[in-house]
């Protein structure tokens, strides 16, 4: 028969006298087979030379504990039912099919297209057309204003949801070359590099 | 070859101590490792010690010198190191000659090992049995931010990337086959635009100073699990950890007073990846911190403090890893990327060895760690605190899983059940600020409660209704100051719905409560002892400062909306919900014409060029008159910049007038850049076909086509009109074209000229006629006075200065309780507080552009 129960203890050594007292402090009647119960990790210890841990029985988890696995618990159903609507990375292509769904747009600004963007008319809104990387373009509006080195940007990150003619962008994340000082860039930028390039 | 004008000797003396800084701080850690081996052998122990220390001076002096060569190379522009040519300029002021060896990874590598270098001095002066455990993990992580930046070569193998390395070497150019190629390389690269202000010199070293002090709780729990001082290592640890969660939270906190300042965006804090890695560290070490106290109070929660401040400089490497590795890449404007795929994998050890080092430790010593195993009764403080502490990690473990969604995109396995589940890698959903700040709203309400609560128990019993009596009063104050708030300025954010709203009113009780209770604790049971304070006065400020964040995003207003000023433009609807779109946040002031922002008048006066080659200061005049007689109220300037760099990098920046009571807070979204044209040309004409191209000063156009009668848009000419519109497009020089639809009516016997006016180009297009062979004859005019534009977005921000203040007076409350477990003098102790003190309130309260 097993105690069931979480380990108390690791380790200690096996009290051999524990179960000399047990059998021989049970009354034994004449003639009646002596049943004894041993826990089975005596057996095991005392027979086979196995120590397993000692075990008690446990006493009822404390509060705090409760509290914690509580509250795991409940952020984890909080999250699966209001479960978080993550956006994808899309192109063109992907983002028409999923027409009406908030995505993010990579692409680059398609030169060869307009940029229109009169602040005296209207500051607040810029259109453009940008293309991706599988050749997909789309005119892109941005009800607000001209982010500063558009035409300079090498990729564009455009958060927002396609409609049937156009991209409507909530927030654009540019990349552009010159922010950062890598060493490709910098020999672009060297004296003399632009003779090299013939 | 022998190349002229080098200065070789600082950089290879440079390079020298860089190196006998990692070999030194290699030996101090190998020797305060077996001094504390050898703790039971003084003799042997003393020996090691003087070795380590010896070792630890080197170091210090060594990363010194390397710094104070690193600022002479750079304040001469010695443009032969790649470093002085890539991070300074001629023309860089010496105020940011410090700012700009920050700017590269390698400087801000040595800047934390110069803050490490710091700390340990302090803490080998301050003598205690703790040294050889401490210093051993300290030396190691200096050992291993020296790696960063050794330079060396093994067998083909860069380690670390080089302060002193020479442009020549690591860039290919021709200029390099000539001896004099110096003579070429005129100027640097120069500190980003976006970096020249004085948060660049200031921000750095705070934040540094903090991650670096992270390191001696993680030291001193280390020690304590090696030594088997399981109890003993707390005290002496809590002044530490309360220093550097002042000094981190300072930092981070300065890192949002900049972004407000200086930067666009409109707010002090954006759930940037950057940013949240920075807080989920604090996050973690005040949930250190509070476990601390219970321990200390009760002997309970040990195992948990161990664990915190093991993970409290954990989440800094990770934070590292994050911002330098560039694993961010798109996701985050603050990917400061690119250091090379070899720092990649030290950066990426550096953090696994030591997050691993300490869950090791922590796992096999965790039976070992003292531990009650009865109950705390719910009536107790330690039960409260503990919970608070809990929520407190678990917000952070919920910000950083959610900002390392790059992360989980790239990780070997993950990346393909992610692929497979979602379709793609995850982006973020469409309104991430939404989803921190209604989890961080739901944490703020339970620590507010709980900061107030809790104050009303005692440590492991309270008798029944003592809490019930003395809590009463507090918190019916708090809500009716909630009711009277509510009343008297209610909130206007229905953006996200009625139930975030009452969210924010619950946050607004729970802070209110925090504020009253620690207010009514610190009167009547601490009786005024500041000293003992700290605590309280840290709750106070805390709840202040989140009240203060409610209310100022909440109750924010775009006053240069459209809205706000009834400007209808064309039907800018949602086009999936059909609903009005955002309100339209810009607004174009043409000079010298008033335009009506809410209650102001607001007119650009002109513009003036700053101290900076490049920078322009737009001059705008806000005035507010009284409605009925017309009187000037008030009338103030602002002077927002755009500040335009040599590689055509810009930046914008604001300006701010502070109140009391709110922020008025302008910048430029949209300038014209300098063009001045050289030659204005008077009134031209020129003749044109269809798909002609005619040229003006900045740009070309070209004749699209010739419109009869046109019925839409612009003009609304009926079939039996006589009119033609020439149909224009006009491409100025930096590509944004503009339509242009100049016309011509015939009335009887009457030539009627409707010109189209391009202001941004300064151009008039007027249709002249047409020639008997079907062209066209346009009249070009270009104007000399530059009709001139400047577009802006200006916010309120109301009572955003209980965010600044409630922080400093957070800061304080942490720094009076680390003054009185450290043990300072009297006198000691307050010209301490009082230079925090006056420090912070110029900082966050004064300080300007």
């Amino acid at each position: 028969m097993l105690l069931l129960g979480f380990p108390t203890e690791l380790g200690s050594k096996p009290d051999k006298s524990a179960i000399t007292k047990k059998v021989y402090s049970l009354n034994s009647k004449d003639n009646e087979p002596l049943i004894v119960k041993i826990p089975l990790t005596e057996v095991l210890l005392c027979v086979f030379h196995i120590p397993l841990p000692r075990i008690q029985i446990h006493h009822k988890m404390k509060k705090t504990s409760i509290i914690i696995l509580v509250t795991i618990a409940a952020m984890i159903i909080g999250l699966l039912t209001y479960s978080v609507d993550f956006s994808t990375y899309d192109t063109v292509a992907s983002a028409k099919k999923k027409e009406g769904k908030f995505v993010h747009l990579i692409a680059k600004l398609d030169v060869s297209k307009p940029v229109e963007y009169d602040p005296i008319k209207n500051p607040n809104y810029l259109s453009f057309y940008a293309i991706d990387s599988l050749g997909g373009t789309t005119k892109v509006v941005y009800r607000n204003n001209k982010p500063t080195d558009l035409e300079k940007s090498e990729r564009l990150v455009m958060k927002g949801t396609m409609t049937k003619d156009h991209f409507e962008c909530k927030d654009i994340l540019l990349k552009c070359p010159s922010k950062y000082k890598d060493n490709e860039q910098l020999q672009k930028n060297m004296p003399g590099a632009e003779q090299a390039t013939y | 070859m022998n190349f002229e004008g080098e200065h070789l000797l600082p950089g290879q003396l440079g390079h020298f101590f860089v190196i006998l800084a990692f070999i030194a701080s290699l030996v101090a850690t190998v020797a305060w490792f077996n001094a504390n081996r050898t703790a039971s052998i003084p003799d042997r122990a003393q020996s090691w010690l003087k070795l380590a220390r010896a070792a630890f001076i080197t170091q210090v002096l060594s990363a010194l010198i390397v710094f104070g060569i690193v600022y002479y190379i750079c304040a001469n522009h010695y443009f032969e190191y790649l470093y002085v040519y890539k991070h300074a300029s001629v023309e860089l002021e010496p105020k940011y000659l410090l700012a700009c060896i920050w700017e590269g990874q390698e400087g801000s590598f040595l800047l934390w090992a110069l803050c490490h270098s710091i700390i340990g001095s302090i803490f080998l002066l301050r003598k205690n049995t703790w040294e050889a455990p401490v210093m051993t993990i300290l030396s190691l992580a200096q050992a291993f931010l020296f790696m960063m930046i050794l330079g060396i070569y093994i067998f083909d193998v860069r380690i670390g990337n080089g302060l002193f390395v020479l442009t020549r070497n690591e860039l290919e150019a021709p200029i390099f086959n000539q001896p004099n190629y110096l003579n070429f390389i005129r100027d640097g690269i120069g500190l980003n635009v976006l970096l020249r202000n004085y948060w660049m010199v200031i921000h750095p070293p705070f934040l540094f100073l903090g991650f670096a002090a992270s390191i001696i709780p993680f030291g001193f729990a280390y020690a304590g699990l090696v030594t088997r001082r399981y109890k003993e290592w707390v005290k002496p640890a809590m002044p530490w950890l309360l220093f550097c969660t002042a000094v981190l939270g300072a930092g981070i906190m300065m890192g949002g007073k900049w972004a407000y300042e200086s930067l666009s965006f409109g707010g002090y804090w954006a759930w940037d990846p950057v940013e949240n890695a920075s807080l989920v560290p604090w996050l973690i070490l005040i949930a250190g911190l509070h476990t601390m106290l219970i321990f200390m109070h009760t002997g309970r929660a040990l195992r948990a403090s161990v664990l915190f401040a093991f993970l409290g400089f954990s989440f800094v490497l990770y934070s590292t890893f994050l911002t330098r590795t560039g694993i961010l890449g798109d996701t985050s404007v603050h990917s400061f990327t690119e250091a090379g795929s070899a720092i990649n994998v030290m950066i990426r050890t550096f953090m696994l060895f030591f997050t691993l080092l300490g869950l090791f430790l922590f796992f096999r010593h965790y039976k070992k760690i003292p531990a009650i195993h009865t109950e705390e009764k719910t009536n107790s403080r330690e039960f409260w605190m503990f919970i608070g502490s809990i929520v407190i990690f678990l917000s952070a473990i919920f910000i950083i899983a959610i900002t390392s969604i790059p992360v989980y995109n790239q990780l070997p396995g993950i990346k393909n059940l992610i692929i497979r589940l979602h379709g793609g890698p995850l982006a973020m959903p469409e309104d991430p600020e939404f989803l921190y700040n209604k989890v961080m709203a739901m944490v703020a309400i339970i620590l507010g409660l709980f900061t107030a609560i809790a104050q009303y128990f005692r440590y492991k019993d309270t008798p029944g209704n003592v809490v019930l009596k003395k809590i009463a009063l507090p918190t019916l104050v708090s809500a009716l100051v909630t009711l009277a708030v509510v009343l008297v300025y209610p909130l206007t954010y229905d953006k996200q719905g009625p139930g975030f709203k009452i969210a924010i009113y619950l946050g607004f009780f729970a802070m209110f409560y925090a504020m009253i209770a620690n207010g009514f604790y610190l009167a009547n049971v601490q009786k005024g002892k500041l000293k003992a304070a700290g605590g309280s006065i840290a709750h106070i400020g805390f709840a202040i400062m989140i009240a203060g964040m409610l209310v100022s995003s909440s109750n924010k207003q775009v006053i240069s909306s459209s809205l706000v000023n009834g400007i209808t433009f064309e039907a800018s609807k949602d086009p999936r919900t059909g609903k009005a779109e955002d309100p339209q946040e810009n607004l174009t002031l043409i000079r010298q014409v008033p335009t009506r922002m809410e209650r102001y008048e607001v007119t650009y006066l002109k513009d003036s060029a700053g101290h900076e080659k490049g920078r322009k200061f737009y001059q705008l005049q806000f005035t507010q008159k009284d409605k009925a007689t017309g009187k000037i109220n008030e009338q103030f300037m602002l002077y927002p910049d755009v500040y335009l760099m040599k590689d055509n990098n810009m930046s914008s920046n604001p300006d701010i007038r502070t109140y009391p009571t709110r922020d008025i807070f302008t910048f430029v979204s949209y300038a014209l850049k300098d063009n001045t044209a050289e030659d204005t040309t008077a009134f031209n004409e020129v003749v044109m076909n269809i798909k002609d191209t005619a040229f003006y000063s900045n740009g070309y156009m070209i004749l699209e086509g010739v419109l009869k009668n046109p019925n839409t848009g612009r003009f609304k000419y009926q079939p039996n009109d006589m009119a033609l519109v020439a149909d224009i497009r006009v491409v100025s020089k930096d590509t944004i074209q503009y339509a242009a639809q100049p016309a011509i009516e015939v009335d009887q016997d009457h030539l009627h000229h409707v010109d189209d006016t391009l202001y941004a180009q300064n151009l008039f297009l007027r249709f002249n006629g047409v020639t008997a062979d079907q062209k066209i004859r346009l009249g070009i005019r270009e104007s000399d006075k530059l009709i001139d534009f400047v577009t802006v977005k200006t916010i309120v921000f109301p009572y955003i200065n209980a965010v600044w203040a409630g922080l400093v007076i957070m800061i304080m409350g942490i720094f009076t309780s680390m003054v009185n477990r450290a043990g300072f003098s009297k006198t000691k102790g307050f010209v301490a507080l009082l230079a925090g003190a006056l420090f912070l309130v110029f900082m966050f309260l004064f300080a300007n552009n």
